[in-house]
């Protein structure tokens, strides 16, 4: 009788508590974003906060990140497991021989755009020729630039600081804006969207997805399971994000005051919003997915525009880890 | 519903609802104009108190703008080397107490070709005066906004409020002005010499004014951004187009647009913090562009008129029901005796007279009302009482007209067969009088054993003096049949006798006939009275044989001699007719009063009708053609009321049988 009691009581706990998650021990790993809290990685912190990395397995630890802390270099320097870049900064380090690689890519399109007033008589592409325009540095460039090229403009680029106020001045005609942040500082600046010419450059052929979750290659190869553990609770902590905005903006909001960034929910509703657009965008791309023709797309450019020489292949350089079961 | 109600419910009602609405319009309108004129007040006083808090905060910056406009036209015009300029700088913080700190920003390799950087600054930290280069690799300050946003404008600007971290390391805003050196014909831009305001000194200025109880007021940036405001957290944080959006507040936004581009106004305005009704006035600050409001709670405006408005309100309710009360009171005055009134001729209506009538106690239409009812119930109770006294003696009248006619039947024979052992004839009379008495008559007697008087007569008019005349003219035939068997001597002598005296002009017809039973001679005279109705019988008929075509039947109309109407001519002599009648033969003697009987069209019964109707009823016992007559005058006449007396007698000759 107490045999038969113990057999229930143990197929009972079997169902209950699945046997990969709850007797495996949680792994270590530590993860940073490109940049300081914002609803801009507002699915990594919500699948924290929601547990999705504990449900797998991983003991994650979040780093912060900031204009002093890039996540390329934490991550090449072996300072953390994973880390979000830009598609661009990723092939640019891959192209300079750094081991990484994207396991998944989490926007599918640009958010980075030109702006300008209206009352500067700007309204298509070749009005910007000879105007001053504002540039932020590095990996922002290569789509104006590209852009540039593309309509044949000649202009005047001014650097670009984290303040859009040259550009409120009028100290510049045209400034660089991602559509999530500085777009929206404009539009909460007291312009109007109908005071404003936007180009967007996914709208002119330059689509260059931005945020992908990068991991080395060698970490890879230690423990696929750990990649794609990580990568199914980024997406699940995403697409949580999504259907509950007002909680993952309350999430978000507490890793800003927790980093004492001046905290702004309606802008961080914005982004969150804008997120929404940019991973999953009507008729574009799934989220996690790196579309092989944007890979070439942006390898192409940076050939062009000369910053890189030689580039590993798509198939070297993408490991999709949201789909298949590890193996 | 409304139609049923009483005078008093119509009257409030009325008089409430248009007084009610009368008080609503001058309270609204007194309301309003109140209001405007607050609002007005509100407008002067908010427009004079926050231009003094702007005066005050702009004669600052006016001030604060000179100290790097100065220094750069001296380092555009003099020469000098780092000591000059760094004991030149820390003078100008030290002297100048408005400003916070200041810095001569070189572009790069501008000061010294051997250096990248070179910005010296010094500012009042913690009351000490503090140097610092900028120029490190840190703190890049050629991509500051402070230092850019000039040089690429190529004119002074005050910058943003801004958390300057790694310089000031306080919330301030900077006064940049560019500088150049001239090189040969061009102009070269060197860098950029700035002044710092602490903000903490607006913020003061901003947060000390207060209006009321929670008005307050705040400042925005060029931007729109909040520099002071009573809700920490906004400060630095957001922008007032983000609070707008945040509360989906387009109206705010517009505000905000208004107050960046520099304009000033008075709007209505909810509150950021607290979300009560305000006014608030705007205008900007003329030299950096940002601008003040200052908040003006309405509810604390509005609190007197709102408290007079409460005392309006309740005196007009209590007016308005003391004008209830006093309507009532008239409405009473009125309906109450009204009411009395209505008691008192309901009570009249049912024949009580003697009822109090409410007292008239004013001379109004009320009063008048009540004196009218009076006297008219004094009037229908004197016109009660002739009536009575009428309807007594009409009354008694009428006994004696009714004794008189009992009377007056009386005289007439009125038992038949009256003579029952005569088997010679048979005779039938009656009477109708179209009154109580009348004056139509019948009479008959036996003279002696076979001579049978009999006669008919109708006096001239009608009532009490016909009838008499009738009973004078009946006993006086009567009379004269004395002496006489001759009914034209008769009728002679009667004519006499009442011509004589005969004041009041009367006359009566008659026909008068005596019948020897024996022989059934007929001898008869007529004094001006319809001829009778011989009824012949079947077998001795003399119109049968003749062939004649107005044969009617056996009925013929008696033939009379012309005569006149008894009492009318003193000495007329009338004449005597006869006939002998045979067994079976009648005579049917009548007055007008049955050819004269009218219908409903007018129409007269007349002899013809009446001769048709006799040779129906002919064969008949006498009283059966009496009868028959009458019911056949009753059904022509149809209930029209009988104008004359009827008066019918019928004499069948039966002769002696053996």
């Amino acid at each position: 009788m107490i045999r038969i009691l113990l057999v229930l009581f143990f197929l009972l706990s079997v169902g209950v508590f699945p046997l990969d998650a709850a007797e495996t021990p949680l792994k270590k790993a530590s993860f940073i974003p490109q940049w300081s809290p914002q609803s801009q990685f507002a699915g990594y912190y919500v699948a924290y906060e929601k547990g999705f990395y504990k449900k797998r397995g991983i003991d994650l630890t979040i780093l912060q990140g900031g204009s002093d802390r890039p996540s390329s270099q934490f991550l090449t320097t072996g300072k953390t497991d994973f880390a979000t870049m830009w598609l661009s900064t990723a092939l640019r380090l891959a192209a300079n021989g750094q081991e990484i690689i994207n396991i998944a890519q989490v926007t599918q399109r640009s958010a980075l755009m030109l702006v300008s007033k209206t009352s500067s008589n700007i309204k298509t592409p070749q009005d910007i020729n000879g105007k001053k325009v504002s540039l932020w540095g590095e990996d922002f460039q290569i789509q104006p630039k590209a852009f540039f090229k593309k309509y044949n403009l000649d202009v005047k680029i001014i650097p670009q600081s984290f303040s859009i106020n040259l550009f409120l001045r009028g100290g510049v005609d045209v400034a660089s804006a991602m559509w999530y942040n500085e777009y929206h500082t404009i539009i909460n600046s007291g312009l109007n969207p109908e005071d404003l010419t936007t180009f967007l450059f996914y709208e002119h052929g330059l689509n260059f997805p931005e945020d992908g979750i990068y991991t080395l290659k060698k970490t890879f190869k230690k423990d696929p399971a750990l990649a794609y553990a990580f990568v199914k609770s980024s997406i699940e902590g995403w697409l949580y994000a999504f259907s509950h905005p007002e909680e993952a903006l309350n999430i978000v909001l507490k890793y800003i005051s927790q980093a004492k960034i001046p905290a702004n929910r309606v802008h961080q509703k914005w982004m969150l919003n804008r997120m929404k657009d940019l991973i999953s965008p009507p008729g574009g791309g799934s989220i996690g997915m790196l579309q092989p023709r944007d890979y070439e797309r942006v390898d192409y450019e940076l050939k062009e525009s000369g910053l890189v020489k030689r580039t590993p292949s798509y198939y070297s350089f993408f490991v999709r880890c949201d789909k298949d079961v590890e193996k | 519903m409304w139609k049923n109600r009483g005078i008093a419910f119509k009257l409030i009602l009325a008089i409430c609802v248009s007084v009610g609405l009368i008080f609503i319009l001058i309270f609204s309108f007194n309301y309003r104009f109140s209001r405007n004129i607050i609002e007005k007040n509100v407008e002067e006083n908010a427009q004079n108190l926050v231009q003094s808090q702007v005066n005050r905060i702009e004669t600052v910056l006016l001030s604060v703008k000179k100290i790097p406009e100065n220094l750069a036209s001296f380092l555009a015009n003099g020469s000098y080397d780092e000591e000059e300029l760094l004991f030149l700088l820390r003078t100008v913080v030290e002297n100048n107490p408005e400003i916070y700190g200041a810095a001569i920003a070189f572009e790069p390799y501008a000061f010294d070709r051997g250096l990248l950087y070179y910005a010296p600054y010094f500012c009042k930290h913690n009351g000490k005066i503090e140097f610092t280069n900028l120029g490190t690799t840190s703190y890049l300050y050629a991509y500051l906004d402070w230092y850019q946003i000039p040089k690429e404008l190529n004119r002074p600007d005050w910058s943003e409020p801004y958390y300057d971290e790694g310089g000031g390391n306080i919330l301030m805003a900077t006064y940049s002005v560019p500088f150049y050196k001239n090189v040969g014909e061009k102009r070269q831009f060197m860098g950029i010499v700035t002044a710092d305001i602490n903000l903490g000194w607006f913020q003061e200025v901003v947060s000390s004014i207060k209006v009321l109880q929670t008005g307050y007021g705040f400042l925005i940036s060029r931007n729109g951004t909040v520099i002071t405001h009573p809700l920490k957290q906004l400060i630095m944080n957001e922008t007032l187009f983000g609070v707008a959006e945040g509360r989906e507040d387009t109206h705010l936004r517009e505000i905000g647009r208004k107050m960046i581009r520099g304009e000033s106004g008075f709007v209505p305005f909810r509150s950021i913090d607290s979300e009560k009704e305000c006014w608030m006035y705007y205008t900007p600050i003329p030299s950096n562009g940002w601008s003040l409001a200052v908040l003006f709670p309405r509810d604390e405006f509005m609190a007197d008129i709102l408290r007079l408005n409460r005392i309006v309100v309740i005196l007009g309710i209590a007016g308005l029901l003391l004008l209830s009360i006093a309507v009532a009171f008239i409405a009473r005055s009125i309906t109450n005796p009204l009411r009395a009134m209505a008691r008192a001729t309901k009570e009249i209506a049912t024949g009580n007279l003697d009822v109090e009538l409410p007292p008239a106690k004013s001379g109004d239409e009320v009063g008048k009302l009540s004196e009218a009812f009076q006297y008219m119930e004094k009037s229908l109770k004197e016109y009660i009482q002739q009536l009575t006294e009428t309807t007594a003696s009409k009354e008694r009248i009428e006994s004696e007209l009714k004794i008189a006619h009992d009377i007056q039947m009386s005289i007439l024979p009125k038992i038949f067969p009256p003579f029952p052992e005569r088997k010679e004839f048979d005779i039938f009379a009656m009477i109708e009088p179209a009154r109580e008495v009348g004056g139509d008559f019948y009479d008959f007697f036996f003279i002696d054993d076979e001579h049978f008087c009999f006669t008919i007569g109708d006096v001239s008019g009608k009532g009490v003096p016909a009838s008499l005349f009738m009973a004078v003219t009946k006993t006086l035939l009567k009379a004269k049949t004395l002496w006489d068997a001759d009914p034209a001597s008769i009728l002679t002598k009667v004519n006499k006798d009442l011509s004589q005296g005969n004041e009041a002009c009367m006359f009566v017809t008659s026909f008068i006939a005596v019948l020897n039973t024996k022989t059934g001679e007929l001898l008869y005279a007529n004094g001006g009275h319809n001829p009778p109705l011989m009824i012949r019988s079947e077998n001795n008929s003399p119109f049968r044989q003749g062939g004649d075509e107005g044969f009617l039947g056996e009925v013929e109309f008696l033939a009379v001699s012309k005569g006149l109407v008894v009492g009318a001519m003193e000495d007329y002599v009338y004449q005597t007719d006869r006939i002998r009648l045979k067994p079976g033969d009648s005579i049917f003697i009548y007055t007008d009063g049955v050819t004269e009987a009218m219908n409903e069209r007018g129409e007269l019964f007349s002899e013809e009708r009446l001769k048709k109707q006799t040779i129906k009823l002919q064969g008949k016992s006498v009283q059966e053609i009496i009868a028959g007559t009458m019911e056949e005058i009753k059904s022509f006449s149809h209930g029209v009321p009988q104008s004359d007396d009827i008066t019918m007698m019928v004499i069948a000759y039966k002769g002696i049988r053996k």
